[in-house]
């Protein structure tokens, strides 16, 4: 496939900064040289390509909004969003890695730490030397992570631990888990690391999607976690929501990207495949397809722009990052699959992109708060009314 | 008693000429009055062989410490390779300011006049620009300066002001002994150019682009028309499997006439 050229139908790159577009473009060639020519092979062994995670830190994609002072860039919302769109063009199962260590693991460790704890953890985070993991959801406790079954319990110096956690992005291969579980009924957070007696982290196998990604489950057995290890400022179901807002915000940016190699993947085969005596492209099912998916990811575009400019003036509201990541990754599923549609049945290899990107966003369509559970926190929003049970 | 003096305490200076040039994937169009390329609807990059030489100028700097400067000659646009420059770490960017076209003649002279004023150990340039392709600037600005230079470089080491380097000749490699100062003119395979951190994205934000207005004296060469290669015609395929070889090898010995 020819190199991907830029999808701005309106120009939005115009209300972008100099810094902003050199950020996007930086990530953009990187995403072109290092991620895509590998990307398959992995997907189709199901590994993570480990040896990225270096490269990914000398860029500086871990933590990326967070200060100087712990070795991260200072970005602001919108060039940290054009970074995640770039990743997940590559893969969802690429970006899921910096989202996790980026939004779900320094950030609460920024948000919710003590100073020592930000001082240890932030720079080892940042300069990927060391690997973090999110623990909220558990096999019985998905959309309701308030019922957890994960508790902790007082011990000289300390906490027990016990209890399970599943769904884990980068579970197996972390060297430090941030878990919430119930202190005294109080929904808090720790610090759990790799190695620590009675902790395990099995690799969950048989995914259908993001094969590039590792998913694994957590398990605590009377773990011992010092004093030291608790997020002393978490507090409630409050915290862990805000870091999903994180994680929330940078999916509603990265599946606009895997919709825009979607897209990009459709157009180009779609002048080059002759029926008929003529490109597929001339055909007006197939242009009304690819019409229909540019103005979806126009539209995409615009929303998470102005989603980001709100987050740097600190007025962004949960319920509108709830409206991009639905708008937004429901969106992308959709073009990813008419996207397989007009590549026909060439669209199943793996040669092009489409089918692996639309098996992901079925998992991103899900996780981080799944599609009916956004829809519900909107419904609330302009209803005043809760229809959640 | 004995006294241990640090001999070696002169910090190199590194200048790293570069260009700012139509992105690889643009299609480019010939302007009005047909001299020179036409702008509009171009995405400009850092051109990629002055890539190496800015890489190698920051190698060379963590090897030996000093300071790296990038230098380019054009109008405001220019600035977006600086900062590029800037982001991959370079200490300072110079902009010579003269936004009109210039000859490999002319903009040598103001280069080198630049080079003179800041006196480096080491220039380094890459082998030619992709927009013009005329492979001439290190060189001249060599000569100017009554430097040695050294061009299509693949490898260089230095070691206490001796400068050894690697040439890529057809074939094989030249391997040429010299000195500092000197003109090192890069070719691809010297180093692989590092990303811009996005750290060193948002520092380059922070670090000035000091301006300086150059003029052109009379150039030497005046380009008198630019024109597109004419349209390939389309290939023939022949066949896709080993039955095909017969006649492949007659089309190339009777129609193509090249064996």
């Amino acid at each position: 496939m020819a190199k991907f050229q830029d999808i701005d139908y309106y120009n939005i790159e115009s209300l972008l900064s100099e810094e902003e577009i050199m950020v996007r473009n930086t990530v953009r060639e990187f995403v072109d040289n290092e991620i895509l020519p590998i990307i398959e092979k992995h997907n189709r062994a199901g590994t993570f390509p480990q040896n990225l995670i270096q490269p990914m830190a000398e860029l500086g994609l871990f933590g990326p909004t967070l200060p100087a002072h712990y070795g991260c860039a200072e970005l602001n919302n919108v060039a940290y969003g054009l970074m995640m769109q770039e990743l997940e063009r590559g893969d969802s199962g690429i970006r899921s890695f910096a989202s996790v260590q980026s939004g779900l693991v320094m950030y609460p460790i920024y948000a919710f730490g003590s100073e020592e704890q930000k001082e240890f953890w932030l720079p080892l985070l940042a300069s990927g030397k060391r690997i973090g993991c999110f623990g909220l959801t558990e096999p019985d406790f998905g959309s309701n992570p308030g019922g957890m079954l994960t508790r902790a319990e007082r011990k000289d110096g300390g906490f027990i631990l016990n209890g399970a956690k599943m769904w884990i992005t980068n579970g197996t291969i972390a060297d430090v888990a941030v878990v919430w579980a119930k202190l005294d009924n109080e929904i808090k957070g720790f610090l759990v690391e790799k190695g620590t007696k009675g902790f395990s982290a099995p690799e969950m196998h048989g995914k259908h999607s993001l094969r590039a990604s590792v998913t694994s489950e957590l398990v605590f057995q009377d773990c011992f976690i010092p004093e030291k290890n608790l997020l002393p400022k978490s507090g409630g179901l409050k915290s862990p929501l805000m870091c999903l807002s994180q994680a929330r915000y940078g999916i509603a940016w990265g599946a606009t990207g895997a919709a825009m190699a979607c897209y990009d993947a459709a157009l180009q085969y779609s002048k080059s495949r002759i029926q008929f005596g003529k490109p597929i492209a001339a055909f007006q099912m197939t242009q009304e397809k690819l019409v229909h998916m540019l103005t979806e990811i126009t539209k995409a575009q615009l929303l998470t722009l102005q989603l980001g400019r709100l987050k740097d003036q600190n007025k962004v509201k949960f319920t509108q990052i709830s409206m991009a990541k639905r708008n937004n990754v429901h969106h992308a599923l959709e073009i990813a699959r008419m996207s397989r549609e007009i590549l026909g049945a060439n669209g199943i290899l793996d040669e092009y992109p489409v089918m692996r990107h639309a098996a992901n966003l079925e998992s991103v369509k899900t996780y981080e708060g799944t599609h009916e559970m956004h829809t519900l926190i909107l419904g609330e929003d302009i209803t005043g009314i809760g229809a959640f049970v | 008693m004995t006294i241990l003096l640090t001999l070696d305490i002169t910090i190199m200076k590194i200048l790293c000429f570069i260009n700012h040039v139509p992105d690889t994937e643009t299609k480019v169009k010939v302007s009005g009055d047909g001299k020179l390329l036409d702008p509009t609807g171009i995405n400009y990059m850092l051109n990629p062989y002055d890539e190496f030489a800015v890489e190698e100028g920051l190698k060379l700097k963590e090897k030996f410490g000093g300071e790296v400067v990038a230098v380019s000659l054009g109008g405001d646009s220019h600035k977006d390779t600086l900062r590029k420059a800037l982001a991959m770490g370079v200490d300072k960017a110079v902009l010579l300011k003269d936004a009109n076209p210039r000859d490999s003649f002319s903009l040598a002279q103001s280069l080198a006049e630049y080079a003179k004023e800041y006196s480096p150990e080491i220039i380094l340039f890459g082998k030619q620009s992709i927009d013009y392709d005329d492979a001439q600037v290190g060189g001249l600005v060599a000569e100017m300066l009554n430097l040695p230079s050294i061009s299509v470089v693949v490898k260089l080491e230095i070691t206490d002001g001796k400068v050894i380097a690697h040439r890529e000749i057809e074939g094989g490699h030249e391997i040429v002994h010299s000195k500092l100062p000197i003109v090192i003119i890069a070719q691809k395979g010297l180093n692989t150019p590092r990303y811009p951190s996005l750290k060193g994205i948002m520092d380059a934000k922070r670090k000035p682009i000091e301006e300086k207005t150059v003029t052109a004296n009379s150039p030497k060469i005046e380009v008198i028309a630019l024109r597109k290669p004419p349209a390939k015609n389309p290939g023939k395929i022949v066949g896709t499997d080993a039955s095909a070889v017969p006649e492949l090898v007659r089309l190339l010995h009777e129609e193509a006439k090249v064996i």
